[in-house]
This record gives C-alpha cells, structure tokens and sequence, in this order.
C-alpha cells in the first residue's frame, strides 16, 4: 500500500476529528477551518441579505459543510442560490437537489429566462458569449432581483493568477464590477463590510485553500460529493484534445461520431459541453488525494472558459463573472 | 534546460501525513528588482507547485514578456494582473501556496514599491516571519528601512534576510558580510528576537532549497531549510481568554450560544468568565460544535460559547478571563500605518474598528511620525500615505480592547472612511486611558462638575442596598417612636400601632427618598484609591 492511502485509512479509524481529541495538536486544515468560519459568521453579521453561491462543486460542497459548522445548531440563515445555464450535468441537479431536500435548506434556482429566449447555448453561441449571459449575467439578475448584499461563494485563490490577488471581502460596484483600485486592504482578521447602496460584497471564505486541501478535507469530514468527481465508465467524445461527456441529446455530433466508454472522472464541474474529463481510475476521495498529489496537470486545464488568452479570466473577474 | 525533466528535490516526495503538518505563513518583501518574484517562482517550482499546464504557458510567455532570452523566467508564474505585465512589477499582495513533506506554507507576495507599502502591511499583520530580500550589489534601501519599520510595529518577530544575487559578486563571502552587518545594524532596536541571513542566487537556485557548492564558507541551513524547521509559535496557552463574539445564535428560546473565534488563550467547561463591556461575571456551561460539546478550546478555533448566566453580551462584545480582562476605554493612544494619499489630520473622525465592533474616532491632538532614518517619532501636524505614526483616538463610546503587544487581534484595529467607507488606516494599541466616569445625570450637568471625572468611578446604589437601608432605619426609627409614645401616652397599645404603621409608611418613603438623592450626584466624591 502507497504512503497516502496508508495515512488515510489510518486516518478512518479515528472516531473523531482532529482537535476533538484534546491532545493533538491542530493541522493545518484545522487552521482553515476556523478561519473559513470566522470569515463566514463576520460576512454574515455585516450584510442585511446574504446568499450562499451555490455552484454544487466540490468547493461549494465544503464551503456549505462550513456553513453548517459555523451557525450550528442553528440552521444556516441564509439562502442557497444557483446560477443554472441549463446545460449543467444531470448528475449536478439531482445532487443539488437531493442535498438541499436534505439539509432542509432553502434553494433558489436562477435561470436566464432573457438569455434562454435568445437561444444562447454553450455550443453554437461560443464558451465565452454563453458564460457571460447564461452565468455572468444571471448572476447579477439573481442578486439583484432578491436584493442579496452579500454572496458567499467558493473560489481559492490558488485556483488561477489573478484571483492569487482577491481579497475575502471583495467590493462589487453597484453594476457588480470589480474594480483592482477599489479592493481593500485586509489586515489580521479585520474585514470591512461597508459598503455604499447598490454596492455588493462577494466573500470567498475558502480562499487559502488548496485544491488538495479540500479533497483532504472532504475525506476527513466525509462531505458528499457529486459521483462526478469519481472515475466511472462514461461516454465521451473527443474535442480539441478535451475529452467531453455526452450528458444528453442536445451535444451535437459529427458525422461519424461515435461517443466512446472511458474511465474518466472530473476534477470540476460546470456546463458539460465545456467541462473536459480526464482519464483516471480513481474511485474513492482516497485515490483521489493520491492523484492530485502526483498530478501535473493544474485543475483548470479542463475548463474551456481558461484558455482565451492569459488575461482572460481577470477580464471576466472585472466584468462581474464570480 | 529542459523544464519538464527537472528532478524534484526529494524533500518534496514524500506525501506522509498530509492531513497533518504544520501552517507556516511568512511574508516575502524586498525592493522592486532584487528578485523576490524569481525566488519565490523558484520554491513554487521545486515544490513541484507548478503544473505542466502553467509550465508550458510560462515557455510561452518566458518568450513574449520575459526578460531571461530563452531561459525560463520564473517571475512569470507569479505575476498576475495584466496592469501588472505591462509594467513589469508585481502590483497587489498575492498568497501563494506550497507545501513540503514537513509544512504547508503560505507565502504573502507583498509589492516592493513604495506607493503599494500598504499591501505589504497588510500582508505582515497576518505572518510568522518575514522573509526580506537584498540584492548583494544594490545592499539596503530607504523601502528595506520603511519594511522594517512596519514588520516590528506589527510584531513580527522572526526575519530571515535573503542576500540575493550571490552570482553577481562572484559569491565573495565580504559582500555577503557587508550587507548582513549592516542589515543587523539597522534591525538591532526594532524588537525582532530572531535574524537569520541567508546568501542565495534565485535565478540558479544556489542555497534556496539545498546548500549550494558556491557557498563553501557559509555554514547554515538553505532557505527551505530554515523556513522547515524555523518554530515561530507564541506561547499561546498562557494567554488570558479573548473570543470577540461575532453572531449570537438562537435556533430556539432555549438554547442561546455566543459564536466567535478565540483569538487568544483558551477556554474550559466551568471556566469563569467576564463579558465586557458590560462586565457580568459567569461561567462556561457549554463550548458547542457541530462536531459535538468540547471539554476545552484553545486559541485559533472557531466555537459557540454557553453560559450558566444570563448575562449582557452581543456581537462587538468580548469574553475574557476574568483576571487580566481587557480594558474598557473611551480613549486610546495608538501607533498606526496611514495608507490613503489624504492625510490624517487632528480633528478628522473615522470609523473605528477593532475586533468585531465598530465606533467613530476622533483623531485628538498630538501627532508623531516615525522618521525611517532614525527610527524615532517625531512632532506632525499630519501623516501622510504609508508613513507609520502615532495618534491619540477617542471614541464615541466605551471600546473593549487590549494592547497590542499583549493580546493582537483585540489590540489591532482599521480606520474606515465614514463616507467612502475605504479603509484608510491600520492600526495597534499602544496605550489606553482610564475610562472616564459618566453617570447618566453627568451628561447634562455643567461641564466644570467634570473636573474630577477623569479619575472618578462609578459608585451607585443598587435597589437592594437602598431597600435594606430603608428596613434597619425602620426598625432603629421605630422601636425609637414606640419608646417615646410609651413615656408620653404611658400606653403600650398605642405606642405599638403608631410604631406599626409608621414602620410601613416611612419604609416607602425613605426608599424613594433614597432613590432620589443617587441620582444626583452633588456632594459625592471619591476617596482616593
Ligand atoms: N544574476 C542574478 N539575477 C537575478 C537573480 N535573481 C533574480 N535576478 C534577476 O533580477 C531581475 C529582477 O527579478 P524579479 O524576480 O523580477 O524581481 P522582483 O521585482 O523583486 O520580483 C530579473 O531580471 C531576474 O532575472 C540572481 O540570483 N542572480
């Protein structure tokens, strides 16, 4: 057996968590934890509406583990909220379901009806025309419709260049634009949630964390995921070198093209027709750890959106794109 | 060099214990060009941080922007905003993240110009150690002297210098000299317990994450090294209690919780305790998690307190122990980093925010700025942008806090502009004046009756005392008048109803009696401590 599966089921005979156990000193993913929690009680208590963005991936599936954590026993005072571009995986929207049923909390699902009526869909509109009404778009009509000061959601700064530069509490102007100049320092754990009418504050509780730190977290608080993220027989056709899964009827194919059984998995998740898979055998969160750890592959390779040019994603970032 | 062939080093192999290693947050500062971006692009690189995604676009934009010819240029990695590729110079903070076999670590990338000081103080306020780095030729700037200003008002107590560009000075072991003597000349009486200097070549890679060939002569560990083994931990556990509450939950009339993160000591089933400012003494009933009831907590985690008693508590408020409790004051002395281009001015008022509660300042007479070559505080009318100095702030109300050198997060606070909201300042508790005394009537007497007020407490009656007062007077008063109505009327009858019914009448009224003379405070004073 590896050296990682081997501190890992070691790991699963404990019957508490760290820190639980009075002795052991606190790791590193106690440190993030606590800190995750003090920036979500702080966003919290200095906004008038808050929502959860809830965008059913990993990150989400953590930081709403979080949320939890953090108002327990109470319920989370605040909403779910999530931007659906209707081309999201199957698998996504039962998850989403499923978990809110669950929880007992309250989901809002917003789709641009505007964008809908206007036909954009990720294939024939382009990547980036389709992220802009069906997600930008949407989400600044969700937050403004439901009057949300505040939105939680679940972005790392380790994720790409220009968010290694976000701040916890970023400014939105009144148009949700993000605005460098504006961004305030965040000295010790000092957030300043002020903020003038019409202005917004997005808060990414997660943002010193790794991406392996959430797949270790994931496995040490065993935090459901989507089967997404595990490898399984699925049928994909090949695209640029991307690999992508034919969810349903509406990914048109070649002619001649034949959709494929391989054993793939994701490392995120978004609108299918723009989430490549990759070939893994990873079954468990285990495996999964052990692959991230050997991995050269950063995990937005698989997202489409990435790769218009090197300055794309702060582009969309100052447009208002989570 | 073929980049994709590099070998790791093996220091990063080993994958045991993920779960479980240590956080190390430094802070990485230095001139704009002495090669900070290359030296962390360097530790990202080695420990294999960097994807082959990210490295084939770092081929390609070594090409199109760098500044190496063919060779790699790692500064690329780092560099993020487009503003930022365009003039060359890493503008904002940026955290990035690498992890050995023995520690996770947290690297705040703070900018080397002076305009974007107020992202590397930022950036200090949160780490254990400060990574400075000096080109051997170009030696110590006037933006090393402002770093290390701000590094020890903000209590950083380990700095590791990195000599850098060892290469160009043909690894002379003198030039390495000359700038750590005088580095440590500089740093001698700004309060750091810890100074290591370390000679490097970030570009090659010489004395970053192993001992270098070049270096014979030097004889301490590599910078990875160190940063591995280096325990900047406080002894926290000694501390006295701090958990600044921040939510209070109520999922039910039951169950009233106090949700905050302790920031300093810890905390324990039974512990007694005081809410301040309001200053009720109770015990800790529970400590709640999601993850179940703890026996105790320690600083650094994130909890939801219960008490035995119903005391005054909600968010702004701070729970500590009771003996070394904060203070509560209306007044602070504070040394501060200004970070807006318009001055701080005597007269001006901010929002004030320390912990979780928030009040307005009023910035008072007496200004000082540190002059960065003497390191002492000089007379201002002003402090200007990303000067450090000090200031006296009084409050609109009663502020619970601490120094800053004896309990950080209550000690440090932000100043925010009341109308654009920015925040335009950072600052920490130096000292703290009394709180002064003000009775309700106090507020609306004349002023000159606030003479003594500074040193005066607040003595007032409670309802009990005056009650109790009121019975033993009674009981004096009418065995008195039952005494005198026996000699005069020579009836016990009489003289025992007149003593009976004067003991109810006059008990209400030397109650209310009493009730009237607290309120004012004529006449009182306090004796002298
Ligand atoms: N000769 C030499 N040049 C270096 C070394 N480290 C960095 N440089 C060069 O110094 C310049 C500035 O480096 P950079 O990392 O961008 O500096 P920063 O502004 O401090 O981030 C670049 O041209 C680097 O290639 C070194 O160890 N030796």
């Amino acid at each position: 057996m590896d050296a990682v599966s081997e501190t890992i089921d070691r790991d699963d005979n404990l019957a508490v968590h760290s820190g639980v156990g009075d002795a052991a000193a606190p790791s590193h993913l106690d440190h993030l934890e606590a800190e995750s929690i003090h920036i979500i009680r702080e966003a919290v208590a200095e906004s008038d509406n808050p929502v959860l963005l809830y965008s059913i991936g990993k990150d989400s599936s953590v930081l709403l583990h979080l949320v939890r954590k953090a108002f327990y026993p109470a319920k989370p005072p605040l909403p779910l909220l999530h931007v659906d571009t209707t081309w999201k995986f199957r698998e996504m929207i039962a998850f989403r379901d499923a978990r809110a049923k669950q929880l007992g909390l309250e989901l809002i699902v917003h789709v641009n009806r505007d964008g809908l009526e206007r036909g954009i869909d990720p294939i024939a509109s382009g990547s980036s025309l389709h992220t802009d009404v069906m997600k930008t778009q949407a989400l600044r009509q969700a937050l403004d419709r439901h009057r949300f000061d505040a939105a939680l959601g679940g972005a790392r700064r380790d994720e790409e260049k220009s968010r290694a530069k976000e701040r916890v509490f970023s400014l939105r102007s009144a148009n949700h634009a993000w605005d460098p100049k504006r961004q305030r320092p965040e000295p010790w754990r000092i957030y300043n949630g002020r903020k003038r009418p019409g202005e917004s504050i997005r808060v990414f509780p997660l943002s010193n964390w790794t991406e392996l730190d959430v797949w270790l977290y994931i496995h040490r608080e065993r935090i459901p995921v989507v089967p997404l993220y595990f490898a399984a027989p699925r049928p994909v056709v090949v695209r640029d070198g991307a690999l992508i899964m034919v969810d349903d009827e509406r990914l048109p194919l070649a002619s001649g093209e034949r959709p494929q059984i391989r054993m793939v998995r994701f490392r995120t998740l978004g609108c299918y027709p723009l989430t490549g898979a990759i070939e893994s055998t990873a079954c468990t969160v285990a495996e999964i750890i052990q692959e991230t750890l050997e991995s050269r592959h950063s995990e937005r390779r698989g997202r489409v959106i990435d790769h218009d040019g090197a300055t794309s994603m702060e582009r969309k970032k100052q447009e208002g794109y989570f | 060099m073929n980049v994709h062939a590099q070998p790791a080093e093996p220091a990063f192999a080993a994958p045991h214990g993920q779960e479980r290693k240590s956080l190390l947050r430094f802070i990485a500062c230095g001139s704009v060009d002495h090669g900070k971006s290359t030296l962390i692009g360097r530790l990202l690189y080695d420990s294999k941080q960097v994807f082959d995604d990210q490295l084939d676009a770092l081929v390609a934009d070594s090409r199109k922007f760098g500044t190496q010819g063919d060779a790699l240029d790692f500064s690329l990695l780092l560099d993020g905003l487009a503003a930022e590729r365009e003039q060359n110079i890493t503008i904002d903070v940026a955290y990035r993240f690498f992890s050995t076999a023995r520690r996770k670590f947290i690297v705040i990338d703070a900018p080397g110009h002076e305009e974007y000081t107020a992202n590397m103080a930022t950036g200090a306020s949160v780490a254990d150690l400060a990574l400075v780095l000096v080109a051997v030729e170009e030696g110590l700037t006037r933006q090393t002297k402002r770093h290390l200003v701000i590094l020890s008002m903000l209590g950083v107590r380990h700095v590791v210098l990195a000599v850098n560009k060892m290469d160009r000075v043909g690894w002379s072991r003198d030039a390495f000299g000359a700038v750590e003597i005088a580095f440590r000349e500089l740093a001698a009486d700004l309060g750091f317990i810890d100074i290591v200097c370390i000679p490097v070549a970030a570009k090659s890679g010489d004395n970053v994450t192993s001992r270098s060939e070049h270096l014979p002569w030097y004889g301490g560990p590599s910078l990875l090294d160190y940063l591995e083994t280096v325990e900047p931990s406080e002894t926290a556990n000694l501390d006295p209690l701090r958990m600044p509450i921040q939510w209070v939950n109520r999922p039910d009339p039951d169950f009233r919780g106090y949700s905050g993160l302790i920031t300093s000591g810890e905390v324990r089933v039974g512990m007694p305790v005081k809410v301040l400012p309001a200053g009720g003494v109770t015990r800790i009933a529970r400590i709640v998690t999601f993850d179940g009831d703890l026996g105790h907590a320690a600083a650094g985690r994130s909890v939801t307190l219960t008490f035995t008693d119903p005391v005054d508590a909600t968010r702004g408020d701070i729970v500590a122990a009771v003996e070394r409790a904060p203070a509560v004051a209306e007044r602070v002395r504070a040394r501060i980093f200004w970070m807006k281009d318009r001055p701080l001015e005597r007269g001006q008022t901010y929002l004030f925010k320390l912990a979780t509660s928030t009040a307005t300042a009023r910035v008072e007479a007496g200004l000082s700025m540190i002059d960065l070559d003497t390191r002492r505080a000089v007379e201002a009318v002003s402090i200007g942008p990303n000067e450090v100095g000090n200031c006296t702030l009084s409050f609109d109300r009663a502020i619970t806090l601490d120094r800053y050198e004896g309990c950080r997060d209550t000690g440090s606070f932000i100043l925010i502009d009341p109308e654009t909201f920015d925040t335009v300042a950072m600052g920490c508790v130096e000292e703290i004046a009394p709180l002064q005394s003000r009775s309700r009537l106090a507020k609306w007497l004349p002023k000159r009756t606030g003479a003594v007020r500074g040193k005066l407490t607040r003595w007032t009656e409670t309802h009990a005392r005056s009650f109790v007062k009121a019975v033993s007077w009674r009981a004096t008063g009418s065995l008195d008048t039952f005494v005198v109505t026996f000699v005069i009327s020579g009836s016990t009858k009489l003289a025992g109803s007149v003593a009976l019914t004067e003991i109810l009448t006059k008990i209400l009224i030397y109650y209310g009696h009493e009730r009237i003379w607290a309120l004012v405070p004529w006449g009182k004073r306090q004796a002298a401590p």
